[in-house]
């Protein structure tokens, strides 16, 4: 979600302060002993409280019967840190691979991100935030079990080495289960030696996922799936119109409806509590409800359009500048073009749903989410309860893609408001028309783009107007996030792009527009709309220039570049430049998000008005790799959710309502239209990146300048429709 | 009404309209079958009715009386039918909401065509939706599936003769 951080990067202080200045503090142990990133650190200097250490057994807990039990502090989605970070712990640790079962942690100060300081699961970080904090965690263990068997075994504790799960010393051999108790009362060692990176026997290798077979068999426990002793299912009406107000409702039908057991006000509507889902949805259909729309029943997609692309030809706030843009416009050939893409919905497969049950010391929440930090505050401010009374037990997620880290922690809030209001043990379920018009979109976005190409054929000026919705604006994080009327993910891709350094006069502009209408981040952030325009405009000026577009791209990329790396690889695995059937055509493009370079060449078809994707060629540079099998599964997934909004997806408004409401009219990508994909890796020992966002980025630029080649039709918005 | 669930016999007292998707979520407590939309649109519903998949999120559970239903938890004893083995094999899941949906789908398609084409596994799987994408390693799996099934008759085949 966000900009990769650096040390010297401020968001991570302000994060801190920011979080002590709301009153909010996240108490002393947030700060890892392990790890401290530099920012916090400085943080730490500036008055806040020492950090404590955090429990050995934090991270790692040893049985008995040798099994190790590793707590994730990340939430499972699907991107595969249930896999890939014990194998970072069992890497140093070395334990059994086979006996290492895994569990989400609870919400505590110890499993905040070492880089925002709070508890959460987003913007492609989790394998480098955590890798060498989980390795010190693994590393540290081993260290105790071997202090541990020296003392039983009266030798020093060089003389031990380890071996899968067992000390061994001489004729000495002991498991890891019959020393762990021992260990544990040990004092944890200051520092510990890591493994040389030429020893991994488990990270950089292919491992398979840990969560296949409660995931094949039907036993693991999403939200949705989560059973409590006098659990009842919620269904929540909510406003029809994005602000709109309820005036009052009539719940007599509704309370008539067997299986129906309450009926309650929320902030957010009228909850209807029942025995089942099904008795829920009927009396939630019963219930006549009068909302006063207000502003937000104007809202209509082909006005916003009209208004958005007026927005893009006034001046903006600037977001990066160089030169005399203006200058050179004058008297050039000016090459101009608008690109849109749609306001889009999450669609996770697993509706949005939470368990909230209100105990005399507390409160439980169970959950599929990716912000536990946050959902910990809000239910604790609901409820006039201290953060720690709140506890989260965060379940598998039936998808996130950043739908499920709202800085607002909309569902998990309502869920606590209807427990409260109900004085029962809730489950809140949305069913998939509550999600498509549930808000918390990506936002729909315009971009101008006027460019002037110098002898070379190369840009010698480039202006970017950008106009869309902050989705921090309101937010927690705008104080850190939005700087000078910037809200830095609005322009990340296009104010931050590679190619600017070689354009000698730039300008990228910013309007940020409001509306009732929520919005948040969504897979790969503002580079879901960023990647599109940038690398299909980049196309449109290789076109101008008569030059291939490949070619277009080394001459701006310097040569060892990472992306030039990712680009090189990518060209040369797909065969570009070979001749194509008739009626195909290969597009490219390459974009860098979340700290990862990735290079995607797509071939398309076209058949009449259809655009068929045949083949993606993906090349990506994340530095170091846990887990190629991951990597892989990460880009075609990326590419298949890209696809998605590429080919299909849109959310449009009429009289302020959203017009599409399940998969029949959102439409998604299906089995039959997925690509083949191929993945290459390149070796890489630079800074390690992200993988679960930046694959999305590339593949809608790739198919458009795909079907510009087979087609000579330039599409400039998303969905892409050929008229 | 008397339903048949993976075997066994279930006496339950739900609306005649009530679908069979929450009679075995909410009312039997087998939550392996998953709700994605509603309107069998997204398959991740998918269970057997007589050994056809079926979308159970529209199906009242009334019109099963008599036929043999089967969900994720009754496919097989520990996850080792062959469509399992292949998806955990090739590394199929992500998220793995849908994947109860997606094995029912690949489980009736083998059992009625061993030996799917590409175009025969698109055909009969893209009533399933994955948001993760993990459409490509599906269709790899329905392969492997095929060719474990094909081991496995091979070796009943060796035991009765």
């Amino acid at each position: 979600m966000w900009r990769e951080p650096n040390d010297t990067a401020a968001p991570t202080a302000l994060s801190r302060r920011d979080f002590l200045k709301s009153g909010a503090a996240l108490s002393a142990g947030l700060v890892v002993a392990f790890h401290t990133p530099l920012g916090l650190r400085r943080a730490l200097a500036q008055g806040a409280n020492a950090p404590a250490p955090i429990p050995p057994d934090a991270f790692v807990r040893i049985a008995p019967d040798n099994s190790v039990t590793i707590l994730l502090k990340h939430s499972e989605m699907g991107q595969g840190v249930w896999t890939s970070l014990p194998m970072v712990i069992a890497e140093e640790l070395d334990c059994d691979w086979a006996r290492v079962r895994v569990e989400h942690a609870p919400a505590a100060p110890a499993y905040a991100h070492t880089a925002f300081g709070m508890q959460m699961t987003g913007g492609s970080t989790s394998t480098w935030e955590s890798f060498d904090q989980l390795r010190k965690a693994g590393a540290t263990a081993r260290a105790l079990l071997i202090a541990a068997a020296a003392q039983k075994w009266n030798v020093v504790a060089t003389d031990c080495r380890t071996d899968k799960g067992f000390v061994v010393a001489g004729a000495h051999k002991a498991g890891y289960g019959e020393l762990a108790e021992a260990a544990a009362k040990l004092p944890a060692p200051g520092d510990v030696k890591l493994k040389d990176a030429k020893d991994f026997t488990l990270i950089g290798k292919p491992m398979r996922r840990l969560d296949s077979r409660a995931k094949v068999s039907g036993t693991a426990e999403f939200g949705i799936d989560v059973k409590r002793p006098n659990l009842h299912v919620a269904l929540v009406a909510r406003a029809p119109v994005f602000g709109a107000t309820l005036k009052s409702f009539d719940a007599a039908k509704a309370r008539a409806v067997p299986g129906v057991i309450d009926v309650v006000q929320v902030p957010s509507g009228v909850a209807v509590l029942a025995k089942h889902f099904w008795a829920a949805k009927q009396g939630r259909d019963a219930l006549v409800l009068d909302w006063d729309p207000g502003a937000g029943a104007a809202i209509s997609t082909p006005a916003l359009r009209e208004d958005y692309r007026k927005l893009a030809r006034a001046p903006g706030t600037v977001a990066k500048t160089a030169g005399d843009v203006d200058a050179v416009f004058k008297g050039a050939k000016v090459i101009e073009a608008d690109y849109e893409v749609p306001y889009l919905a999450h669609a996770p497969m697993e509706p949005l749903n939470c368990t909230v049950e209100i105990g005399k010391d507390g409160c439980d929440i169970w959950t599929g989410t990716q912000f536990q930090t946050m959902d910990q505050r809000v239910a604790a401010a609901v409820l006039g309860l201290k953060p720690e009374q709140v506890r989260i037990h965060t379940t598998f997620l039936g998808g996130g893609f950043g739908r499920r880290a709202t800085p607002a922690s909309d569902f998990v809030r309502e869920a606590v408001e209807v427990a409260k209001a109900s004085g029962k043990t809730v489950k809140v379920v949305w069913t998939r028309e509550d999600d498509i018009h549930g808000g918390y979109y990506r936002p729909m976005w315009v971009s101008r783009l006027r460019a002037a190409l110098g002898r070379d054929g190369l840009p010698a000026a480039w202006a970017h107007s950008i106009v869309g919705q902050s989705i921090l604006a309101g937010t927690p994080f705008e104080a850190m996030m939005v700087k000078d009327g910037i809200d830095s993910t609005s322009v990340e891709g296009a104010a931050d792009s590679p190619y600017l350094e070689k354009i000698p006069a730039h300008r990228v502009e910013l309007h940020s527009p409001k509306s009732p209408v929520t919005v948040l981040w969504w897979r790969s952030v503002g580079h879901s709309h960023t990647g599109f325009v940038v690398e299909s405009f980049i196309d449109e000026l290789a076109h101008a220039a008569k030059k291939d577009p490949l070619d277009y791209r080394r001459a701006l990329l310097p040569e060892g570049s990472r992306e030039r790396r990712a680009l090189e690889l990518a060209a040369r695995e797909f065969g570009w430049g070979k001749p194509l059937p008739k009626g195909h055509g290969a597009g490219v493009a390459v974009h860098a998000s979340f700290g990862s370079y990735v290079a995607q060449i797509a071939e398309v078809s076209v058949e009449g008005k259809t655009i068929k994707v045949r083949r993606v060629v993906c090349a990506i540079d994340c530095g170091p790799v846990v887990n190629p099998l991951t990597v892989e599964a990460q880009m075609q997934s990326g590419i298949a959710y890209g696809l998605s909004a590429a080919l299909h997806s849109e959310l449009t408004f009429k009289d302020g309502g959203v017009e599409q409401s399940n998969f029949h009219n959102y439409t998604v990508l299906r089995l039959n239209e997925m690509p083949r994909v191929e993945v290459h890796i390149v070796p890489s020992t630079d800074k390690m990146g992200g993988c679960g966002e930046p694959g999305t980025p590339p593949i809608a630029p790739a198919v458009a300048n795909a079907v510009f080649a087979a087609t000579g039709k330039r599409l400039r918005q998303l969905p892409l429709r050929l008229a | 009404m008397k339903l048949d669930i993976n075997g066994k016999p279930h006496d339950v007292d739900v609306p005649a309209d009530m679908p069979l998707l929450w009679v075995l979520r909410d009312v039997i407590g087998l939550t392996g079958t998953k709700f994605g939309c509603g309107m069998a649109q997204c398959g991740a519903c998918t269970v057997h009715v007589d050994g056809t998949a079926i979308r159970s999120c529209t199906t009242p559970a009334s019109a099963l009386a008599g036929k043999k239903i089967t969900t994720i938890e009754g496919l097989s004893a520990d996850a080792n039918h062959a469509v399992q083995r292949a998806w955990i094999e090739t590394d199929v899941v992500q998220c793995g909401y849908c994947q109860s949906g997606q094995v029912m789908a690949a489980a009736a398609l083998l059992a009625r065509n061993p030996k799917p084409t590409d175009a025969e596994i698109d055909a009969a799987m893209s009533g399933n939706i994955c948001r993760c994408g993990t459409y490509q390693r599906i269709r790899g799996a329905v392969h492997r599936a095929s060719e474990l099934l094909a081991a496995q008759s091979a070796v009943e085949v060796d035991h009765v003769a």
